[in-house]
């Protein structure tokens, strides 16, 4: 059954994540008339028929364990995962790209760390500096103001430490370190490595009247139920729909977008997941906003006469550039920490110390950097506590194993007794590392699925042995005693698989040359001027910071772009 | 969970054939031959997408471990974790159900679990020639014993210190994530509350201060409900 909505919108949006839902904000708020079109369902935190925040672990039958369709724990709010029931992927040769979708509105925002880094001048140039891959066509000059208004108008916590490359905002006050934190500051400060209040898009102050404040319960990755950590639904959608300017398609899934013969969008078809039925919305301009993968997918299967490659791709670089971060990680015992006194330690999500990348310009065997997220901390038992319960014995001296009562003094005993640290670097993208439509797979409404081809190349193994020795240098300078081995050339030194850190950018990168990229620098598509990527596709680079404040501000700037075009009516 | 709530008890029969009996009013079979633990809700609301409770519902409408299992399993984890104690035990915080659920739950458990029984009882028949739950208490403490403890090297015992590990792993874990577990541990969070550093006497227990210059950056508590603003230095002036 095929209908077709009876409203010509100005602006059709495709998905609700942090790219979507900003530009949902900014359009609606312009006055357009938005159709804001989402795969997954409604949701919101704070139903009761939703809520996971504040539950305890016998709420949950598997105490918050992991399953197929929660692979980050039972509470976690993501409706999606690793693999989705309908919607396979597939990884071509050498290939183990992990994809991690969301199908919720609001996207990943619902339980993404909140960690809001700023890009620095020299990450939007790495070309100049190291010779690797390209610029940006746009500098930080040019992205600054619109962080300066997201600071403002979303709000993130954190301080100005005036670094060149990890620049200031407009912050809230920082959370105090908590006492592992303290260990690790300790132990950065004796080898010189600088530490700093982590910046997070968490409400430690009110902003407005419409959000509440953290009251510290760190289930930032459950979504909070009065607003104080940034979700692009409670934030950005909800506000929008209130306004009236905006109707909301969800369970409804982008299979392409309509061109006309002039080469440019009249709409896009849709399929109702629901009940499979097809739907035509018509509108003058499109915003692709789906994540940076889905959108090449979208773009790839949208082909013409006019567009005999898909959309967009007559440069045949939708898809390519693929990249995400790289990630290692390790921990330790620390036995200061042993028989803490317990009180509530939760924070916000999360570190609240960080320590970003300090050796720029530095002569190494790999070109760049990478920053640290600090764990540990009494957190609140799950699934998975007391596993190897007094496996630390080993330590000191004394035996592992046995049972009864005295396995309560061990539970006790090495509570809290933890100190971990997570890498985040920046890669090199490469134009070999991409992703195309698979010619046979297609997902349960027929539509042609993603098949990723990605390999890291000696500079991300590179920098992956550094972030080894770095992590063992700086756990053992806290007072830890490292846990587990440490991964040598044969585990490429524990570098994570391609998308595996979910900072997954690149597939339509922007560029002022139209054959070596696929939107100029608002996202607009060289090849349509009235369809626009907004969202981490037209990334040229992903910095060592987590890319989600960037898509926010670049999201703004586009939607600034269309609004200006409209009212000259170049659109 | 509240010990008064009607119990749910196994019988330990030689046979293997154990009965479900509510424990109120059971006082025909001597406490010994007997195995009773608080059970566990079996339905739970919790945030479940429609797919997510059609699969919890069929992993409850399911059974997988014999009565035989679960009495074994029940006898291993009030080992492990035993309820002469004011916080309670094992089996006072539910873990057979629990061990059970889990085994639907996660297919790579169930063959671990079943086998992990067999060769208890392999075991147990080729030592003191019962099953492990009708051996004498002293007994299977003796079993116990011999692979509560992985630096053990005997060969011969590798698969039973493979699966008491599991055992205790689940036994803790399950007790652990019960308000009984709470308690025991005094844990403190999961609740609402205003974060305003470590408590001085514990900085004091570890020698460690915050340093002036980084609190500067943190939050002034008293202030926290003030709407923020800035000056166009980016600094906050309220
Ligand atoms: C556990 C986790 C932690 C993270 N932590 C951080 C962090 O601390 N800092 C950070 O910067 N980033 C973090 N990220 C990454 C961050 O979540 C993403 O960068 C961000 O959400 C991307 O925004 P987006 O709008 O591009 O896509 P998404 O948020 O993924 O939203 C895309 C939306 O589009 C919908 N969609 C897809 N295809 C279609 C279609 N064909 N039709 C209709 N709708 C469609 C999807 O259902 C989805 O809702 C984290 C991610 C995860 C999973
Ligand atoms: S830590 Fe704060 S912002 Fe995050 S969910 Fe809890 S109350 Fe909300």
């Amino acid at each position: 059954m095929l209908a077709v909505a009876q409203q010509e919108y100005d602006v059709i949006i495709v998905g609700s994540g942090a790219g979507g839902g900003m530009a949902t904000n900014r359009l609606a708020n312009a006055g357009l008339r938005v159709a804001l079109i989402e795969a997954g369902g409604f949701y919101d935190p704070a139903d009761e028929a939703q809520r996971t925040q504040l539950r305890y672990p016998w709420e949950s039958p598997r105490r918050g364990a992991s399953t197929r369709r929660r692979p980050f724990g039972d509470y976690n709010s993501c409706i999606g995962g690793w693999e989705l029931d309908d919607e396979p992927f597939t990884n071509g040769e050498n290939t183990d790209f992990r994809w991690w979708r969301a199908r919720m509105l609001g996207g990943r925002t619902n339980h993404w760390g909140r960690i809001s880094l700023r890009f620095g001048p020299l990450d939007f140039k790495r070309y100049d500096v190291d010779g690797l891959g390209d610029n940006w066509p746009i500098g930080y000059e040019d992205v600054k103001p619109y962080y300066d208004k997201l600071d403002k108008f979303v709000g993130v916590y954190g301080s100005n430490e005036g670094l060149y490359n990890d620049p200031d905002g407009y912050f809230l006050p920082a959370p105090k370190p908590r006492l592992h934190e303290l260990y690790y500051i300790k132990g950065a400060r004796s080898l010189n490595v600088p530490v700093y209040p982590m910046r997070k898009s968490v409400l430690t102050k009110r902003l407005n009247n419409r959000r509440g404040v953290c009251f510290y319960c760190s289930q930032c990755s459950r979504a909070c139920g009065i607003h104080a950590d940034f979700s692009s639904s409670t934030v950005l959608i909800y506000p929008a729909l209130e306004g009236g300017q905006v109707d909301l398609y969800t369970n409804t899934m982008v299979r392409e977008v309509v061109t006309g013969d002039d080469g440019r969008a009249t709409g896009v078809s849709c399929i109702n997941t629901l009940d499979g039925s097809q739907l035509e919305i018509t509108g003058r301009t499109v915003v692709l906003a789906a994540s940076a993968c889905s959108t090449a997918r979208i773009l790839l299967n949208s082909r013409s006469p006019q567009h005999s490659d898909g959309l967009g791709n007559s440069s045949g670089h939708v898809g390519h550039y693929l990249h995400d971060s790289t990630g290692a990680s390790r921990a330790a015992f620390l036995p200061d920490l042993m028989d803490r006194d317990i009180y509530n330690e939760d924070g916000t999500t999360g570190g609240h110390v960080y320590t970003p990348w300090w050796l720029e310009g530095e002569n190494l065997d790999f070109s760049r950097g990478y920053h640290l997220e600090i764990g540990g901390g009494m957190g609140m038992p799950s699934y998975g506590f007391g596993f190897a319960v007094n496996q630390y014995n080993e330590f000191l001296g004394e035996r592992v194993g046995g049972y009864g009562n005295s396995l309560r003094d061990d539970i006790r005993r090495f509570y809290g007794a933890r100190l971990s640290i997570a890498c985040r670097g920046e890669s090199v993208p490469q134009f070999s590392n991409y992703c195309e439509l698979d010619p046979t797979v297609v997902d349960k409404w027929g539509i042609p699925v993603l098949r990723f081809n990605y390999q890291w190349t000696q500079h991300e193994i590179n920098q992956a042995r550094h972030m080894q020795d770095t992590m063992e240098e700086l756990l053992e300078a806290a007072g830890g005693i490292l846990l587990g081995s440490k991964p040598g050339a044969d585990r490429n030194y524990g570098l994570t698989q391609p998308g595996e850190i979910i900072h997954e950018v690149g597939t339509t990168r922007m560029g002022s040359d139209r054959k070596t990229s696929v939107t100029n620098s608002f996202g607009q598509l060289h090849d349509a001027d009235n369809v626009f990527v907004a969202d981490a596709g037209t990334f040229v680079s992903q910095a060592d910071k987590n890319p989600t404040w960037t898509i926010m501000a670049l999201s703004w700037r586009t939607s600034d772009y269309i609004i200006e075009q409209m009212n000259q009516r170049n659109l | 969970m509240n010990r008064r709530e009607t119990l749910k008890s196994l019988l330990m029969s030689s046979l293997g054939a154990g009965v479900i009996a509510s424990t109120g009013c059971a006082g025909s079979a001597s406490p010994a031959r007997r195995i009773s633990w608080t059970p566990l809700p079996d339905s739970y609301s919790y945030g479940r997408t429609a797919e997510e409770k059609d699969y919890d519902a069929r992993l409850f409408a399911e059974s997988y471990l014999s009565e035989h299992e679960l009495v074994t399993i029940a006898v291993l984890c009030d080992i492990i974790l035993p309820s002469d104690h004011p916080n309670g035990g094992a089996l006072d915080a539910g873990l057979p159900e629990f061990v059970e659920f889990m085994v639907k739950d996660r297919e790579n458990y169930k063959l671990p679990v079943r086998g992990g029984v067999a060769w208890l009882d392999n075991h147990a028949i080729d030592n003191f020639g019962a099953d492990f739950v009708n051996v004498s208490e002293q007994q299977r403490l003796q079993i116990c014993d011999r692979i509560a403890w992985p630096d053990v090297q005997d060969p011969e015992l590798q698969p039973g210190i493979r699966f008491f590990s599991f055992m205790r792993d689940l036994t803790l874990t399950g007790y652990y994530t019960t308000e009984m577990g709470f308690r025991d541990l005094g844990y403190q969070g999961n609740t609402p509350n205003v974060w305003d550093g470590v408590p001085q006497h514990v900085l004091d227990r570890h020698g460690m201060s915050y340093e002036a210059e980084w609190l500067e950056k943190c939050v002034d508590q008293s202030r926290r409900d003030v709407i923020a603003e800035w000056d166009d230095d980016m600094n906050l002036i309220t």
